[in-house]
């Protein structure tokens, strides 16, 4: 029998390796000095964070998803680097290549309806879809806060032939980057965005992306996500040597009537990426589509909470989220959506489709419909499966072998989201990605 | 066409196959000659289309005893895909719907696996679009259903001619019909089964599987058999479907509980016989 002498027993505070970590990041990251809507709120933002720690599994809204990568990241600003070299763009395609600091408009041409946001209205819009979302105190929007250095605020005046495409590539260095955006769509205009985020290194990427639609505005915004992580097998558990890249991205909008907004997000390959699209349709009224798919290999966790809230009648809704779990890897997807008193004859309909393609793989995943309105269309479903028996059966009775139907199949998965991709983004081989596979050169 | 000289083709010999430990066919045997088309017919449960999946290689489904030679060979050795690759074909009573996989896609990688094995070239994208549009003639398909998810959306009828075109693409010597009849209306049968008698020919055999007579009288087979319990219970021409038709199934319980307890007979002789001579 062991005894312990009870003068040994010690209680004592483990120091949050989150506190630390952000400690020396922000002794790192030179506070701004100009008066600014960005050194407002790196101010509160720090001040906010310091009393704070790590999103931990304790939290509801974390309780599936291991944030320990994210303190495997050196805690430094990224280094500034020579530009990555791109694909170049096609036709049409207006690249804005983000890298957390300097002007991405400098020296660029705007295409016709699309400018600058002008200073008054920046102050004025900055932060408000956040704060309509109920996010501003999100610790990933707080972080983005207190190390984002530059916005990029862009007003469409109206339809925009062109695509933006904008894109972060931190390749292989070590650090920590925010982004900020903020998209102010006038009644009736439209853009199209897609929005391009490679990273192969110790790094982490936090964006914030705010989108304002007005009445009978159109915005498409697809997400592309390409992580690359270390092999499975060297990173078991992360460490600063081969950390693998963190991915934190909040999408805030806000609808008015008319307006239709879709989102499309494609993500792998992250050893952590954690996405909360947010949508107010602030009247009802407006017409929003989801689309997800991601996928996690290794010990990866891909995390998607979304939340679309009604504060009007006669909204719509349709959302559908893919998932892939392979290896030791986690996917999360959570969607809550809102249908309060006022929200009458809302129509809802969400859908989660998950395969598990490993024994060691973990899916969680969870509708969470809050409806009070009584005249409303809310359907909502989620399956976990591993790839269909007859399917599989039903292509190898064609002449096509087991391992090559598996393939057609997960293909088949992954196209139905990857097709609603605004075209452009086939420069960046989003099924390679999907699938695993190195992209072809 | 009943060739008595023809090669055989598919030799089925006293074939057992149980599904989730469940005995379904207890000894099928039925031997098809290249030229010949084939119809078994049968109640649902009889074991049909279990025959048809055991055939083609369905993972569910555990054979037992017996054997299948396919050309000489033994079929039940290969996976499911070398069994279409070597020519094979099952025809499914419902076709699978597969989301975001093309049907253009899906019919050449199928088309080009069996081309292989038949040691000719893989046809590319162009190549085979030429030769898919030749092939929808048979079974009168609108080109639209190329562009679209492998089945899916498609109409009962649809998915019974996108089969049809699947069997004129991959030219079987050994076509096996599940109830291709089924969920369809009358011109819809009558396509699909103008297609199937335009892919009859006198070097593959067909073995078509049904419920009614009304298929049987759009395509005429050489033989009838009648299926219950899990084995061939009568084989005839093309008359038996017509009596079938007429006077119904129910002639086939009195023969099955005659046949079962005829065995169980012949079981309890044996072991009766064996017992003294373990005792000795």
């Amino acid at each position: 029998m062991v005894t312990i002498p009870v003068g040994e027993l010690r209680v004592q505070s483990r120091p949050n390796p989150g506190q630390a970590w952000l400690a020396d990041l922000f002794t790192s990251l030179p506070a701004l000095a100009d008066n600014s809507v960005l050194a407002a709120q790196q101010q509160r933002c720090r001040q906010a964070l310091a009393g704070e720690a790590l999103p931990s599994r304790r939290q509801e809204a974390w309780r599936f998803t291991d944030t320990s990568a994210i303190t495997a990241i050196p805690a430094q600003p990224l280094p500034r680097q020579a530009a990555a070299a791109l694909p170049a763009p096609p036709a049409n395609v207006l690249r804005l290549v983000l890298a957390g600091s300097g002007d991405p408009l400098q020296g660029v041409v705007l295409p016709v309806g699309l400018e600058r946001l002008e200073a008054g209205a920046l102050e004025a819009l900055f932060g408000e879809a956040l704060e309509a979302n109920g996010a501003a105190a999100a610790w990933p929007v707080r972080l983005n806060g207190a190390v984002a250095g530059q916005v990029l605020a862009l007003r469409v005046r109206q339809p925009v032939p062109t695509l933006l495409e904008l894109v972060s590539d931190t390749g292989d260095a070590a650090g920590v980057q925010g982004l900020r955006l903020l998209l102010v769509l006038d009644p009736g205009a439209s853009l199209e965005v897609l929005e391009v985020h490679r990273a192969r290194g110790a790094n982490l990427t936090s964006v914030v992306l705010e989108a304002r639609l007005g009445r009978g505005a159109r915005l498409r915004h697809g997400l592309l996500a390409q992580g690359q992580s270390p092999q499975p097998a060297v990173a078991e558990r992360p460490t600063a040597a081969c950390a693998a890249p963190v991915l934190l991205h909040h999408l805030a909008a806000v609808q008015d009537p008319d307006s239709e907004l879709e989102l499309i997000a494609a993500v792998a390959g992250w050893g952590l990426a954690r996405l909360e699209p947010l949508v107010l349709q602030r009247s009802g009224a407006a017409s929003t589509r989801l689309r997800g798919l991601q996928r996690v290999d290794g010990s990866q966790v891909v995390d998607t909470h979304s939340r679309v809230l009604f504060a009007g009648p006669d909204g719509r809704l349709d959302q559908v989220h893919k998932a892939l779990a392979d290896g030791s890897g986690r996917s999360v997807f959570n969607g809550a959506v809102v249908v309060p008193r006022q929200a009458q004859r809302t129509d809802a309909a969400q859908l989660s489709r998950s395969l598990l393609l490993s024994d060691r793989a973990r899916i969680d995943t969870k509708p969470e419909l809050e409806i009070v309105a009584d005249d409303v269309k809310c359907a909502h479903g989620a399956t976990v499966s591993r790839l269909q028996q007859n399917e599989l059966f039903y292509l190898q009775s064609r002449g096509i072998a087991a391992d090559q139907a598996a393939r057609l199949l997960l293909r088949g998965f992954c196209e139905e989201v990857l097709a609603e991709l605004p075209a452009p983004s086939a420069l960046w081989q989003p099924l390679a990605l999907l699938m695993g596979e190195e992209p072809a050169p | 066409m009943i060739r008595p000289d023809a090669p055989v083709l598919l030799e089925i010999c006293d074939l057992r196959a149980s599904v989730e430990e469940q005995p379904i066919l207890k000894g099928v045997n039925l031997t098809l000659r290249a030229g010949e088309i084939h119809a078994v017919m049968g109640r649902n449960g009889s074991g049909k289309s279990t025959l048809s999946k055991v055939l083609a290689g369905h993972p569910a489904y555990r054979v037992t005893g017996g054997s299948v030679l396919y050309r000489g060979d033994d079929l039940l050795a290969l996976q499911p895909e070398q069994r279409a690759r070597i020519g094979l074909f099952l025809g499914f009573q419902y076709p699978v719907e597969i989301p975001g996989v093309s049907n253009l896609e899906f019919l050449r990688v199928a088309t080009n696996a069996r081309r292989l094995e038949q040691g000719l070239e893989e046809l590319d994208t162009f190549a085979f679009e030429d030769l898919v549009r030749e092939r929808l003639q048979v079974v009168q398909m609108d080109p639209a259903f190329l562009e679209r998810s492998v089945n899916e959306g498609f109409s009962g009828g649809e998915k019974k001619r996108n089969e049809i075109l699947q069997m004129a693409l991959l030219q079987p010597l050994v076509a096996i019909l599940d109830e291709t009849d089924s969920g369809l209306d009358i011109d819809a049968l009558r396509i699909v089964a103008g297609g199937v008698n335009q892919l009859a020919s006198a070097d593959n055999a067909t073995l078509l599987i049904t419920h009614y007579q009304r298929l049987l009288d759009v395509i005429t087979p050489d033989y009838v058999h009648v299926m219950a319990a899990g084995r061939i219970l009568r084989t005839g021409g093309k008359e038996l479907a017509l009596e079938l038709e007429e006077r119904g199934y129910d002639w086939v319980d009195v023969e099955i509980e005659r046949l079962e307890a005829s065995e169980l007979e012949a079981l309890a002789a044996a072991q009766g016989s064996r017992t003294p001579a373990e005792v000795g």
